[in-house]
């Protein structure tokens, strides 16, 4: 993992500089909902290429299976029926890690390059630096890293990293059979996605837009939604995800004023010592004896 | 002349404090690892950083268990009065080496210590709890446990300045380490820091 690339953006728990000299493009996968049909290709592609085996499990009602995000199950299709716009829709989410440009998990992650964030985008975890706190999952404002049970280390979707350092667009991508997902320069990304969007708006969806969210600096996995303006109609997307203030004040402001107070504590006792000197008993007019 | 000793710590007393001592060395050297990036490399002194991430919350427990039983030796000596109030408004000439009013078994910086670290044990404790993974952390929800992530670091931080101050005290004013090592403090040094103490330990006037 360590000799992968020099094309880091930012590495957990570093706060000196990456490798710079390097500016490859920033890629992206965008997920047109609305040409979805939940074949769930895609969840196998990820199990395959990934090596990954979630239990199988049982119906539980609905289409969903796994029902959750794994350490086995990077990405899972979520399927949700609403009345809210006059008529029953079933809306199918493609759900997994959106490759945010300021990710929470990286933010709050303590251990050195336990995750690693590449210039082209992709937010990586390196499972072998990763200790197990799960704080990354506190941080995450979109509830995606999941700890493993086997190993206590935390997983979830690389966009394929090491299928895109040669070229190769993700599993996922490769494998969908409507063309749903697809995956180029995020710039490219987004004009297919205006062209959708104009379509979809001329068939009658007129909130239709990209959901590409700004709090977390946009993300590098977009969705095409019909419902634009209501992404927590597909299975609680959030409106307005940002790193939360609480998690900001935790990893930002706590730190210079933790520094202050623990060098002031240990300033004060030095310079106390050098200048008032030691208290003794048999000492009493200290005072008077230092004039 | 032999020296005039009084008992301050009995040997339980004595070993209580030094297994929380210990506990919180190991505590604050982990969690200041995983507190500040630069000094990840601290968790090397546990062996790995997955051990040290293991470890950290058991010894938080043992902590914890060894200072509620200092909770109850101590509180009622700790009880803040009117005296405590003087020392705390006069603490310019107190760090100036004079003492001020007629203090017992504690003063009211020692007090004001004592009350810091139970506030800082007690949420240690449960927001240590809410953010412990892989046990208790999925029972709760991804707020709280961010707003315990929150409060936990800012109370451990609170601990350590203190602590640090406490070390200092101790440092400063000569004759006190030997009260918990020892057990024993000098006659001299009850008269002047501790008189009210001092009287009722030896029934004779300061």
């Amino acid at each position: 993992m360590a000799l992968q690339s020099l094309d880091i953006l930012r590495r957990s728990a570093t706060p000196t500089a990456t490798p710079q000299a390097r500016t490859p493009v920033e890629v992206a996968k965008l997920i047109d909902v609305s040409t979805c049909i939940g074949c769930k290709a895609c969840q196998v592609a990820c199990s395959e290429w990934n090596d990954l085996r979630e239990e199988v499990g049982s119906c539980v009602g609905v289409y969903d299976n796994p029902t959750d995000l794994s350490a086995q199950a990077w990405t899972v299709m979520r399927f949700a029926e609403t009345e809210a716009n006059g008529k029953l829709e079933w809306l199918i989410r493609k759900d997994g890690c959106m490759h945010c440009a300021d990710p929470g998990c990286l933010k709050a992650c303590p251990s050195p390059g336990a995750i690693i964030q590449y210039k082209n985008g992709i937010v990586d975890f390196h499972q072998e630096n990763c200790i197990g706190c799960g704080y990354c999952v506190s941080g995450c404002p979109f509830n995606v890293p999941r700890l493993s049970p086997a190993d206590n280390k935390a997983y979830k979707c690389s966009l394929c990293s090491d299928r895109v350092a040669v070229g190769q667009e993700p599993a996922c991508v490769k494998t969908c059979p409507t063309g749903a997902i697809q995956f180029g320069s995020k710039e490219d990304m987004k004009e297919v996605a205006s062209t959708r969007i104009t379509d979809l708006k001329n068939r009658g969806y007129q909130h239709a837009g990209l959901y590409d969210p700004e709090g977390v600096g946009g993300t590098h996995v977009m969705y095409v939604l019909h419902h634009a303006d209501q992404p927590e109609l597909y299975s609680n997307l959030p409106k307005d995800p940002a790193i939360s203030t609480t998690v900001s004040l935790w990893k930002g402001l706590l730190k210079p004023l933790a520094t202050l107070g623990i060098a002031a504590a240990g300033l004060f006792g030095f310079f106390h010592y050098i200048t008032v000197g030691p208290n003794r008993p048999d000492d009493e007019d200290h005072e008077e004896n230092r004039k | 002349m032999k020296e005039q000793l009084i008992q301050r710590y009995s040997a339980p007393e004595r070993i209580n404090h030094w297994v929380v001592a210990v506990c919180f060395v190991l505590l604050a050297i982990s969690g200041l690892a995983f507190f500040y990036p630069a000094f990840f490399w601290l968790t090397g002194v546990f062996g790995t950083p997955q051990l040290a991430r293991i470890i950290h919350p058991f010894v938080g427990v043992v902590m914890f268990l060894a200072f509620a039983r200092q909770f109850f030796r101590y509180w009622h000596h700790n009880l803040i009065t009117s005296e405590d109030v003087k020392w705390m408004k006069s603490v310019k000439e107190v760090m100036k080496g004079n003492e001020v009013g007629d203090i017992g078994k504690y003063n009211g910086g020692q007090k004001g210590m004592f009350w810091l670290m139970c506030a800082c044990m007690a949420v240690l404790l449960i927001s240590g709890f809410i953010i412990w993974r892989p046990y208790f952390a999925p029972s709760f929800p991804i707020p709280l446990i961010r707003l315990a992530l929150l409060a936990h670091a800012s109370s451990a931080v609170a601990l350590i300045a203190g602590i640090i101050i406490h070390v200092y005290a101790a440092l400063w004013v000569k004759g006190t380490i030997r009260a918990m090592v020892e057990g024993v403090v000098t006659h001299a040094w009850a008269k002047k820091h501790h008189p009210r103490w001092y009287r009722d330990m030896t029934g004779k006037k300061s």
